[in-house]
């Protein structure tokens, strides 16, 4: 039990390899993040369109990313693919990994939003004559937006969660670099405690943050 | 060059030691998905409670495995917990103990979440009816809200069984790390080794949560109408 002490020194001393842990974390989710909306939003416009062979694509494409674990995806990049030629740096990897899962995550909240805009504003909107596109520009996208943002905030989380997984193929974010740090310095209880401090940093904010744009963006919904 | 690799696989009992290696994946997942789908519904049952002072506790505990991820649950048991108490775990006791508390806490919120969604006149007339408690739950709460927790309880028994990955980092030996091995060995007579075992890897992961998510999806759709 005498063990459970700290040694506060010795946090302050690793610091700032937690700050560029922590700076690495955000910049490879952000990227991440931002790469999978745009899969998501071109797979779930595929989807709701029911363009003919493109939407089977994107069919085959949701179900291996949604029923196979990331670090399987990883390890594949990684290790697996230099032998057939192509050779992608670990961060690279990551973040085409974390596009791949985040991405058939995103096309499903998306295609439910837009399946969830009623018949009746898609009818008026073409009595009045809006195009294709600017029916979608103006009244799908806005309402399904609003109806996809619960899902899209959960999807934020988990996969900002998700990059812990990339210390699987020695990208230095905080999980890696805490392994690295309980390798050298033997100071267990000091590196994971700043390990959960680290991922609280991000994600309080972010849950907070959610939340209150979940809030924010009900006022478009139809009907309020 | 790529091709020759293939045949790593069928080396020796290469195959079968990758067969042995996802039993231990699924023992773990099996396990723990039966201790959480236990422990969930009673939890459930416990957190549709109105009293404040059994709701905070057990949202704080379902908001921490919602933030912290599992990978890092799964280092903080198993290094503190052996360097801090003199409790010796293995890494398939600590992958056990992280996933049934984990899984318990999202099982408890599916089972909450279908039980509070049932309309309210359901446990007023069954009060009414002069049910006793357990008789309401029994007859008439549980299996409508059954119906809603299925198909999501099969989607988090999916996820867990995916997140199962996680234990070769902890060093369970489990399927990646058979693979891993079996790359180790083979490298110098099938360099491409590595292409063909996590192909395979990825493969297996696929084959058994595909059907899953497969059926939980038509579930859902039975049962919407």
């Amino acid at each position: 039990m005498e063990n459970l002490t700290f040694d506060w020194q010795y946090m302050i001393d690793v610091l700032p390899h937690y700050k560029t842990a922590l700076w690495l974390t955000v910049k490879l989710a952000f990227i991440g993040i931002a790469f999978a909306i745009i899969v998501g939003l071109i797979c779930s416009v595929i989807q709701y369109f029911k363009i003919r062979v493109l939407s089977n694509v994107v069919q085959v494409y949701l179900e291996i990313a949604r029923n196979t674990p990331l670090l399987i995806q990883l390890f594949f990049l990684y290790y697996g693919l230099p032998k057939a030629g192509v050779t992608l740096s670990g961060e690279l990897c990551g973040i085409i990994g974390l596009t791949f899962l985040g991405g058939s995550y995103m096309a499903e909240v998306f295609r439910s939003g837009m399946e969830a805009v009623t018949k009746s504003q898609i009818e008026t909107g073409k009595a009045i004559g809006l195009s294709n596109l600017q029916l979608m520009r103006y009244v799908i996208i806005p309402q399904a937006f609003s109806y996809s943002i619960p899902g899209f905030s959960a999807n934020c989380i988990f996969l900002l969660k998700e990059t812990s997984v990339f210390s699987g193929i020695a990208i230095l974010e905080l999980t890696n670099t805490t392994k690295n740090l309980m390798g050298i310095f033997y100071k267990t209880n000091e590196a994971l405690f700043m390990l959960v401090i680290g991922y609280l940093i991000i994600l309080l904010p972010l849950t907070l943050f959610l939340t209150w744009l979940e809030r924010r963006v009900r006022h478009a919904e139809f009907g309020n | 060059m790529l091709n020759s690799g293939i045949s790593v696989l069928f080396e020796g009992i290469n195959l079968q030691r990758l067969l042995i290696g996802l039993l231990a994946t699924l023992r773990v997942a099996l396990i723990s998905v039966l201790i959480s789908i236990i422990l969930g519904i009673i939890i459930g049952i416990i957190r549709t409670s109105k009293n404040k002072l059994i709701q905070i506790p057990f949202r704080i505990y379902l908001e921490l495995f919602r933030i912290i991820p599992i990978l890092v649950w799964l280092f903080v048991i198993y290094y503190v917990i052996p360097a801090n108490f003199d409790i010796n775990l293995s890494s398939e006791v600590v992958a056990l103990i992280v996933f049934s508390l984990w899984g318990t806490a999202e099982m408890s919120d599916i089972v909450r979440g279908a039980i509070i969604s049932l309309p309210k006149h359901q446990m007023e007339s069954s009060k009414a009816l002069g049910l006793s408690p357990v008789q309401m739950y029994r007859f008439v709460l549980i299996p409508q809200a059954a119906k809603r927790s299925i198909p999501p309880m099969i989607n988090l028994i999916t996820r867990m069984i995916k997140t199962t990955a996680l234990l070769t980092m902890i060093g369970v030996i489990e399927v990646i790390k058979v693979g891993q091995q079996i790359i180790e060995v083979n490298n110098l007579q099938y360099p491409t080794a590595s292409f063909w075992i996590y192909g395979i890897i990825f493969f297996m992961y696929f084959c058994i949560c595909f059907p899953l998510s497969r059926f939980s999806r038509k579930l859902e759709q039975k049962w919407a109408a």
